[in-house]
């Protein structure tokens, strides 16, 4: 058995057998032309069979992958029709007297090239649909057949890297996985693959390609982003079970995908995903999560050997705005300290951690840090739908420093002429009893709260999290939490500001009931929570 | 020649769906459209190089329209801008 890693982009478990992806054999060899006429004819005839042939994969993505994602090969189409693209292509045999494939090809590195130097993701991606066309074009140029690779079986897809047409050209019933030694998550392949719900990781490397062979046997774990080539009999029992597992879950999703989260008597609630890093995103959009109510920042901290720079956590921010497409994003602001420790913080060792400093207490101590997280986080705010909150209030003047701090980024950002989004959302943790005692003075201060019910009951109940010895004196729904939450949410909503709940609490569906009569606005739970939560919630009548 | 200025209000910018909604409307018109971002400028009817002025929210452009029906052109390019960008 043998095991490789590389990135999930759809989290599901194929188990079969392989099947290696062969390109055509594109490689072109400059030929000298005198009949130029020829040749741009040559190109014509190819241009036309390629749209023909894009036509028929963008009905075959139209009924697989729906609209938006269909429309890339409408795009296709008239990248094919692009003046530019054209000219130069017969230009290059006017001038240089060569073969149509050679003219077709050297455009193609152009143009990807003007793609792949722009300074936006989104766009440098587009080189490889430039790539696909250009291939195609040259393909039929040969006479090489470009639909190949007939599947008789179902298998698992490896290759070097697939374009958008030929996933799509792929039979759908015949892929088990896609398995690709190189490309990147935010390729239409991985938006395809994911759109297709069949498992796919990417970017496994070379050494992968070099072993694999027709007919091995191998287990995809999408989740993990893991391959096991010829797995042994231990592994193999336990995968059968997890895509089990995985199917009943599915079902759930087919059930429950796109629907409301409405109860029988009409109560509307919504239900987001707590997640602590970019690469968590993909499972926030599987499970149909309606935004992420909380995006732990501290994996930036935790990851790195130095603070992290404002730029990279601007890319970071930014990205996850822009893979929501504009659904709710709150980001909570570093929340180090206590039992999440790095080095080059220089923190103190502490008596006691948990009621140390941790969270805000060290981003009022030291603005520094604040400023930059703060920066990066309004500046990414124009890229989608951002809210900020912050950790372990336990004060109004703690509130009040945090807004004017704010404040002073925001004139700083302008001065600078650098853009921010004037409607950015700001919020707090309700996660310490004072918080929640005093959520009557807070709520005015703020556009909304989010109850943290971890720390909420350690510092309740005085029951420390990461003691297992007095496991049985914590009791997670004790009256005094509840008190407090309900305290909370008739303060927030008397104010105009809306309540949410992202702790483990939120994901217990024997209190969903009781969230929804206090009115809770919001609940955050991890991602493959969202639809069991959303299951109870449609069966709840908050009448009876 | 007629011209007005757009700043864009999409998330994405000028991305390839509604680029290559733009080449389309621009086709139908018998007036010359161009788009200019700061030093760059790319004609409407062209996909690529419209898309390789990376045009972003918040990005202000100048939209010119020259010759034939200028009139019926700014409306169409006007009402095209507002309604997808």
């Amino acid at each position: 058995m043998k095991k490789y890693m590389g990135k999930g982009v759809y989290s599901a478990i194929a188990i079969g057998r392989i099947s290696v992806f062969k390109k055509k054999d594109l490689a072109v060899k400059r030929m000298r032309c005198e009949d130029t006429e020829t040749e741009k004819k040559r190109v014509e005839n190819a241009k036309n069979l390629a749209k023909e042939q894009i036509g028929t994969l963008y009905e075959k993505a139209l009924k697989e992958v729906g609209e938006a994602n269909a429309q890339i090969f409408e795009i296709h189409m008239m990248m094919l029709d692009d003046e530019d693209y054209n000219e130069s292509i017969d230009n290059i045999i006017d001038t240089q007297k060569v073969n149509a494939e050679y003219a077709v090809a050297v455009t193609a590195d152009n143009f990807s090239e003007m793609f792949l130097a722009m300074d936006d993701a989104y766009m440098q991606a587009r080189s490889a649909d430039i790539k696909d066309i250009s291939n195609r074009i040259i393909a039929n140029l040969t006479g090489i057949k470009s639909e190949g690779n007939q599947l008789d079986d179902k298998v698992i897809i490896c290759a070097d890297d697939l374009a958008p047409s030929e996933t799509v050209s792929l039979d759908k019933d015949k892929v088990l996985a896609f398995v690709t030694a190189h490309g990147s998550s935010n390729s239409h392949t991985a938006i395809l693959a994911r759109n297709m719900n069949i498992p796919a990781i990417i970017g496994v490397g070379d050494a992968f390609l070099d072993e694999i062979r027709d007919g091995q046997s191998a287990i995809v774990d999408g989740y993990a982003g893991e391959i096991y080539l010829e797995p042994d009999e231990e592994t193999m029992q336990e995968f059968v079970l997890k895509q089990q597992n995985d199917e009943e879950h599915r079902k759930l999703l087919q059930n429950l995908k796109g629907k409301e989260n409405v109860t029988l008597d009409g109560t509307k609630i919504n239900i987001f995903a707590n997640i602590g890093g970019v690469d968590n995103i993909g499972a926030v959009l599987a499970n149909d999560a309606g935004g992420i109510g909380l995006f732990r920042s501290e994996f930036l901290y935790l990851e790195n050997s130095d603070f992290p720079t404002e730029e990279q956590q601007f890319t970071a921010y930014r990205k996850v705005l822009e893979s929501m497409a504009g659904k709710k994003v709150i980001i909570r602001t570093l929340d180090i300290g206590a039992d999440k420790q790095a080095d080059y913080f220089g923190l103190k060792k502490e008596e006691n951690p948990a009621l140390g400093m941790r969270a805000i207490r060290i981003c009022l101590t030291r603005p520094e840090i604040f400023r930059t997280q703060l920066r990066a986080l309004y500046r990414a705010s124009v890229f989608g739908k951002l809210g900020i909150m912050f950790p372990m209030i336990t004060s109004e003047s703690e509130v009040r420093k945090v807004l004017e701090i704010c404040n002073e980024v925001k004139s700083e950002l302008k001065q600078e002429g650098i853009e921010y989004s004037e409607n950015v959302e700001l919020g707090i943790m309700i996660e310490t009893p004072a918080a929640a005692i005093i959520s009557d003075k807070l709520a005015p201060l703020v556009d909304f709260f989010s109850v943290g019910t971890n720390d909420l009951t350690q510092y309740t109940l005085a029951c420390d999290r990461q003691n297992p010895d007095i496991e049985n004196f914590v009791d997670t729904h004790h009256e005094a939490i509840l008190r407090l939450i309900e305290m909370s949410a008739k303060n927030a909503h008397k104010n105009g500001a809306w309540i949410g709940i992202c702790g483990e609490l939120a994901a217990d569906t024997t209190l969903t009931e009781t969230f929804l009569k206090m009115g809770i606005d919001e609940l955050s739970v991890s991602p493959s929570f969202v639809l069991k939560v959303r299951d109870v919630v449609r069966k709840i009548d908050i009448n009876k | 020649m007629k011209t007005f200025n757009y700043t864009i209000i999409d998330e994405l910018g000028i991305h390839a769906r509604p680029a290559g909604m733009l080449v389309k409307t621009a086709k139908d018109l018998d007036s010359e459209i161009t788009l200019t971002k700061g030093d760059k400028t790319a004609g409407a009817s062209k996909l690529m190089m419209i898309m390789g002025l990376g045009v972003k929210k918040g990005d202000t452009v100048v939209v010119t329209i020259d010759g034939g029906d200028e009139e019926k052109s700014y409306d169409v390019m006007k009402d095209f801008f507002e309604s997808n960008l």
